[in-house]
Parts: C-alpha cells; structure tokens; sequence
C-alpha cells in the first residue's frame, strides 16, 4: 500500500504554508504569537485551519472530570478539554501548532516580501576550520578511545574465540579490540555578518514603540541569519550618552532623558572599528528612535559620523523612525536630506504596528 | 494481506472466547498494518479508499507527529461495515495483539446489535470508495480548488443533520397528509341525541377545533412547514446548487449520518469493548507471563485526567456497575425506598441477572439514555465525578460542584446533541425575500461568535440570498445576518 495519504498531507502543508502567508501581516503583528521553541525551531500556532462550525462559546460550558479535589480546586492548565472532551464527539478546541524552522519562516518572509537575497560583499573569503568526527579508527590517542566500541569488539571476538563465558561475563580488550574516534579538519568558507541594533531609549519612547522595534528586530534577524552563516548581534540603547548593552536590557530598559543621537553613532563606529574590519565582515547597523533629536548641531555631527565612518564600512544602514506621541520626528527629515541619496540607507517611517510589513521591506528589500 | 499464522491463532482463540461469551458479530477481517499505514488509515477515519481532502493530511500529520514523539499511539480500530474490518499494528507485542482482538470483538458485536447501528450502512468500506470515485470524477471535471472549497465549506454545516430522523418518521407520508386535507371541517364528538350537542361539544371546544385546523392551514403556507433539524437536507431540497454541488453536499450528508451514530455511543462502545477485552483476558487469554504488560497497558486506557472524561472508564464502570446491581438485585421499588444505608449496602438478593442485564442494556440505549438510567448517586460518589468551570475572577478552570444532579445534568447537556448547539431552519422565505432564517434553540450557552459568522457564511454561500439566524447573546435575543458581503446584527425579542 503507497501511502495516498501523502498527497493530503502535502496539500494541508500547501494551505498552512499558504495561511501563514496571507495571515503573515497577523503574525508580523502579534510578535508574542511566535515563540522561540529550542534551538532553532518556533511554533507557530495556526487556527484558522480548523473548519468552523456552530459550536458553543466554551468558557460558559465547562464540563465533567473525574478525580479528587475540594470544590475550587483549580485544575492544571493542559488537563481541561472543554467541550464534550473524549465524550461525545467533540474535537474540543484545538489549536494546531506548525513547527516550522527559522530557515523555512525566513523562506516563507522572502517570499512574501519579495525580498532579494543578499549578496555578500568582499571577495576575500575567509575560511574557518573546524574538527568533525567522521569515523572510528584503530589508531589514536587515549582520550579518543571509544569505549562502546572497544567494548563490542573485544566481545566479538571473546565470542567468536570461545573464551566468553556467560555466568563470568568478564570482557578483556586487548590492544586491537581498541577502537578509536577519527577526525578530519574541515576548511568552511565563511561570510560573516553583524547587526548593531541601535535604540533609542529617551523617555518619548514607550512600550508600543519600543513592542514595534522587538517585533521589527525579530524579522530582521530572522532574514538576515537565513542569509549569513554566523550572524552577530550587538546592542546598543542611547539617550544623551549611548551604552552598549546585551539582548535582554536592549528590550526592556526604559530610561529617560535628553536624546543625543550622535553617541550611538560614535559607539556603533567604535565598535565596527575594534571588532569588526570592513573587508571581512557584512555590517548592518539598524538605528530606531523616535526622530526627536536635541539640537541641529547634533544632527550634523551624526550626519558627519555616518558619512565618514559608518557607511563607508556598512552594507546597509538603516533608520527607522517610530511614531511618538511627543516629538516632532525631524530627524528622518534631516537625514533623508543629508544621506538620503546613498545607496547604502534605508529610510523608513514606522507608524504602527501596521506598517511594519511595509517598513521591513523598505529595510531589506534591496539585496544589501 | 491475509494474517501470519500465529496472530491467526491468536484471532481463533480470542473469536472462540469471544462466541463462549455469547458475544454476536459480523465476520471480522483483521489487517495489520505499518505505523504509518496506520496513521494514514485512522486519519481517513478508518476507510483507507477515501476521497482526497487536506484535512485527513492534517489528521495524519497530528497521528504521524503525536507517534514519533511518543506521545501517542493508536492500538486498535475497527470500522463498523458487514464484514467488520479491524486493524492491528505491527509492531505491537503478541499481548497488546490478544488485548485488541478481545476489545474489537467487543466493538463488533456493538456495532451489530445496538440499535443506534441499525440504520448505518453496512457496506460503508464499498460506499465510501464510490464517494471517494464520485469526488474525483468532479476534481478532474471542474477543477480540485473549486471542489475542495466546496467540500470545505460543507464540512463546516456537517453537524447541521438531523441525529435522530433515521429512526423516527418526521414528515408525513403522502398518504397521511391526503387524509389529513379531507378532515377539513369540525366534526366533535359524535353525540345521539340532539339536545346533547351542546353538553359533549361545547361551543368552547368547537372553537378550538376550528381554530386547530386553521393553525394547521396556516402551517401548511409555512416554508418549511415545520423546522427543519436536518439542516444539509433543507438545502439539497431547496438551495439553488449546481449539480457537482448537489452531489458533494449529499455525500458530505451521507457520511455525517454514518459517523452520527458512533458519537451517540463513544461511552457505551468504548465501556462494552472494554468491558470484553478484560472479561476475556483476565478470565480466558492471559498467559502468566503477560499480565504484567496487560495490566500496565489496560490501565493506561483507562486513565483519567481532572478535565475530561474517559470514555472507556466510564463506560467499562457504568457497565459493571448494572452488572453488580442487577446480579445482587440491587434495583426496583424495594431498593429505592430502602432508607437504610447499612442494609442498602449489605443488599444482595443474589439474582444473578447481571449478564443478561448488560446484553439488553448494549442493544437499546445511547449514551444519553443510558447515562439518564444508570447513573446513579452511589456511582457519581465512587467514581468521584465533578462538574468544572471557568472562574472569571481567577482566570482559571476549577471544580466547581460535586452535586450529584449537577455533575448528572452537566454530563447530559454534554452529550445531548453532541454537546453541540440545536439549529434548525425556520424559513425558507423569511420576510417574504426568499431569504432563509435559522434558529438556534438556546438552552444557556451562547454560540461562539466568531465561528457563528463564518459558518453563517458558508451557509449563505449555499442558500446564494441572504441568510439570518436567530440566536441569544448575554440572553438577549439577537438576529445574525449575512447577505453574501457585510454581517449585520439586530436585536429582536424572542
């Protein structure tokens, strides 16, 4: 019997593949939705595949259970299979969830943004080695011995010769029952890539604002690790002086304060000047804020910075301006008038949560 | 594939254990099957010749995913056609092979004698490969997506089919409405003597008459003339569908009633297979050496969670529980008004009629009938049943009775109808606009809104002029609308 079911399978997987794609605004939207499962596998819940029918609203129903417990008992989370549950003929609620890799989400974006993909740049390649285990052989050192294997053989042959004994099953290796681990080095060529996320943190920046970043940063990465080998990540979170800072304090700091746009540039050149040469690095600096610079003297000294330091080493730079209750959003303005030209700057306006689909095409949509 | 000749053993074995017992069923055919073949099959719902629809690729996927994870496993299934079929898996051990056979046997002699099964079509493995052909034909005329979306959104209405019209007669024949038509004038009782009349035939009771047959005439202008529950048939009969429409519409109907019956009896079925696998293991097939793994593999499908109900456990303990009952005699005036409780529990009148009892109980009842008979406070107090709910203030599902009404009323309301909302159509020709009009029979619990919309939806897609249903929310009487682009809502009283 070849399995037929193959094709239905392969048609649901279409259609989810296709769900996500027209709901992928949704999902950009509800960054909470999409959480990272393991290494590198996300969970994507999909609803929208289960038939509707006319059905109860579930919290009203409740149901019958069975077992211990005072009346107020709370029952575990996962236990309560509203609805009929077993009884009956109740599929309950359920929600699927895809497990789809990051390597397929990136896929599924580029496809959807119609994004380009990027061309590394420098024709420098560099190689990196790494040890990979590849078989077992009968030379080695001590500390590669495989003793699972040395163990099998000198029973193997213990066997074979008569010598074993099942009631005094006492197994001798003899130097060649030894089995040792091989290796070979291994030359993988290499493109690396670092983004410098760069925040805003000022007090006009609220959680929404900064919710639209961590969204926006998510996507980014996302694509752009589908992209590059190893891809690095620095924070960096400004008001009147910049600081660089790790993940976590990058998405939940809140400081307030004056905003000197200019100290994040000078950090962000410092750190592609100590870490990270041009020649061999792809460098993406992405810069947020709400665009409520403190002075025009300061704007200038940023527009000087990225001029001479910052595009010149970058593959793309890449602003984005959050809508902010206060401010007056000038800063976009000011840079569009002074870089706007250059080919390496992407220049987006992000008013909601909305125009984040549009505002990551405007960032990656040029193959940078 | 025909079996390897030691699960054939087996399969004599357990069939004579099973006959022993008194047990009566169809020729069973067991297959075995590969993981995944088996996955495929339970994905089409047991029919491996089903028409193609994504949606058993999403069942297969969740069986396939939920067995690689080893968070579950399908042991047995069995489907209900004359001869029986029944699928093992192969890499089951010899035990769980023996523990299914017993268990299928069970099902089988269900299947054969409940009365639910009656009506079902026994050559269903046969019918179901002709939808499945019939489906296909329309694929290859008119295109998969259009057919597809077709049949998506008529599995969206599947459940709008009236459960128990195969046993009960709802319209009236031709012949009975012609002799209803004649009996047009008010008649009363025919009295002997003149002066009388008004004695035996009060004006009151003329009027009524009168006043009953214009009720009726006035019935008959309705459209339809009574609600209609079967919903899918309603719109066969009178929806504007294009052939392959029609065609897949009854097919869809056609499998909705055929899987109906065995959703009417999940408790009983899976309790009288269970009942069975343990009565002949334990007694007849159990070698020494296996009842380790038979134990360990029996109470994991018995095993119960806080939030749900077993259905095997509660059947399998409701059907030894009419067993004890009826072989102590434990039922009847005497017992119920016995007051004293040392007595009630020492009672035992050593009819021995239990077997006998549970052979008539699997013939005639469902589970909603035999859940409403048997039972009872001293078996919710044993099986330490309860009813759940959400608390709001906490945001979390909590016991929320232990009454023993509660926890009986609660488990009705789940299996009345499926634990699923009444609809029925009301009119056809609501407003005079050949719009059509559903009604939800409230009994409590609102409809889930955002499902209520789409499947209005679908409906209306059928129906091609706008569509309402009439239904509570919050307890207030509401009208949902959907006229082919916008969704509209207006209060009415009900």
């Amino acid at each position: 019997m070849s399995l037929k079911i193959k094709q239905d399978h392969n048609r649901f997987k279409q259609i989810v593949r296709g769900r996500i794609k027209s709901n992928l605004r949704k999902y950009l939207q509800k960054g909470e939705m999409i959480g990272k499962k393991g290494k590198d596998m996300i969970s994507i819940p999909v609803p929208t595949i289960d038939i509707p029918h006319f059905r109860f609203g579930h919290k009203q129903q409740g149901g019958v259970g069975q077992g211990d417990g005072e009346v107020g008992t709370v029952l575990a989370p996962g236990n309560v299979q509203p609805g009929p549950g077993q009884a009956g003929e109740g599929e309950g609620e359920h929600q699927l969830e895809m497990d789809i890799s990051l390597e397929e989400l990136a896929a599924i974006l580029g496809e959807e943004l119609a994004l380009p993909r990027i061309q590394p740049k420098g024709k420098e390649r560099i190689f990196t080695q790494r040890i990979k285990y590849t078989g077992i052989n009968t030379t080695g050192p001590e500390s590669l011995r495989h003793f699972k294997r040395t163990y099998k053989q000198a029973l193997r042959r213990q066997i074979a010769s008569g010598s074993y004994n099942a009631d005094a099953p006492v197994i001798i290796p003899t130097r060649e029952d030894r089995r040792y681990r091989s290796w070979k080095l291994e030359n993988l060529p290499q493109s690396n890539a670092v983004i410098i996320y760069m925040m805003d943190v000022s007090g006009s920046m609220g959680d929404e604002q900064k919710e639209i970043v961590r969204i926006e940063s998510f996507w980014i990465d996302t694509w752009l690790r589908s992209q590059y080998k190893g891809l690095e990540c620095r924070y960096v979170i400004h008001d009147a002086v910049a600081r660089e800072v790790d993940r976590e304090t990058f998405f939940h700091t809140r400081e307030s304060g004056g905003t000197m746009i200019s100290s994040a540039y000078k950090l962000c050149r410092d750190i592609i000047k100590a870490d990270y040469p041009s020649s061999a690095w792809n460098i993406y600096p992405f810069h947020f804020s709400d665009g409520d610079n403190w002075s025009a003297d300061d704007t200038r000294v940023c527009v000087e910075l990225l001029k001479n330091d910052v595009l010149p080493a970058s593959n793309l730079f890449s602003y984005g301006q959050v809508e902010s209750p206060y401010g007056s959003g000038q800063f976009i303005k000011d840079l569009r008038e002074a870089v706007g030209e250059a080919e390496n700057v992407a220049l987006s306006e992000i008013a909601d949560k909305d125009a984040i689909y549009q505002s990551i095409k405007d960032f990656l949509g040029r193959g940078k | 594939m025909s079996l390897p000749p030691r699960l054939n053993d087996i399969k004599h074995e357990v069939e004579g254990y099973a006959r022993e017992f008194g047990l009566d069923f169809f020729e069973t055919i067991f297959e075995v099957l590969s993981y995944d073949e088996m996955n495929m099959v339970a994905a089409y719902g047991g029919f491996p010749s089903r028409y193609p629809h994504w949606r058993f690729g999403m069942e297969y996927e969740q069986l396939a995913k939920g067995y690689e994870y080893g968070l579950s496993k399908i042991y047995e299934m069995v489907i209900n056609n004359d001869p029986c079929y029944a699928y093992l898996m192969e890499a089951n051990a010899e035990v769980d092979q023996k523990l299914v056979m017993a268990h299928v046997y069970g099902h089988c002699d269900f299947f054969k004698n409940n009365f639910s099964f009656e009506k079902t079509h026994r050559k269903m493995m046969d019918e179901m490969a002709n939808h499945a052909t019939r489906v296909r034909r329309w694929i290859d005329r008119i295109g998969l997506d259009l057919v597809e979306d077709f049949i998506d959104r008529g599995l969206s209405l599947e459940n709008l089919i009236d459960y128990f019209s195969p046993y009960i007669q709802r319209r009236p024949t031709p012949k009975q409405e012609a002799e209803e038509q004649q009996e047009q004038q008010v008649h009363g009782f025919k009295v002997e003597r003149e002066y009388m009349q008004g004695f035996v035939n009060p004006k009151e009771y003329l009027e009524a008459q009168r006043k009953k047959i214009e009720d009726e005439k006035a019935r008959a202008k309705r459209f339809p003339e009574r609600p209609e529950r079967d919903v899918l048939l309603f719109l066969l009969e009178h929806a504007p569908l294009e052939r392959w429409e029609f065609d897949l519409l009854s097919i869809i109907r056609e499998e909705a009633y055929y899987f109906a019956p065995q959703g009417q009896t999940k408790i009983m079925n899976e309790g009288w297979a269970s009942y069975w696998h343990s009565t002949i293991m334990t007694q007849r097939a159990l070698r020494d050496s296996e009842i380790i793994d038979y134990a360990d593999h029996h109470s994991g499908t018995l095993g119960t969670r806080p939030g749900s109900v077993n259905p095997y456990k509660l059947g399998i303990e409701l059907f030894r529980h009419i067993e004890d009952r009826w072989n102590k005699g434990r039922f009847g005036k005497e017992f119920d008004e016995c007051d004293d409780l040392r007595e009630r529990r020492a009672w035992d009148r050593k009819l021995g009629l239990g077997r006998q009892k549970i052979f008539e109980v699997r013939r005639h009842y469902n589970d909603v009938t035999f859940i409403d008979e048997f039972l009872t406070m001293d078996f919710a107090l044993e099986q330490k049943l309860f009813v759940y709910g959400f608390n709001e203030k906490r945001n979390v599902w909590e016991i929320a009775d232990r009454e023993f009404k509660a926890v009986k009323e609660k488990l009705l309301h789940q299996l009345t109808n499926f634990g699923q909302p009444i609809i029925e159509v009301v009119d056809g020709n609501f407003e005079n606009r050949a719009e059509l009009c559903l009604a939800h029979k409230h009994d409590g619990t609102d409809l889930k809104m955002d499902y209520a919309h789409d499947t209005l939806r679908n409906v209306q897609t059928m129906w091609k002029r706008p569509v309402n249903l009439i239904t509570k929310v919050d307890g207030k009487g509401v009208i949902l609308r959907f006229d082919g682009k916008d969704h509209s809502e207006k209060k009415i009283d009900l």
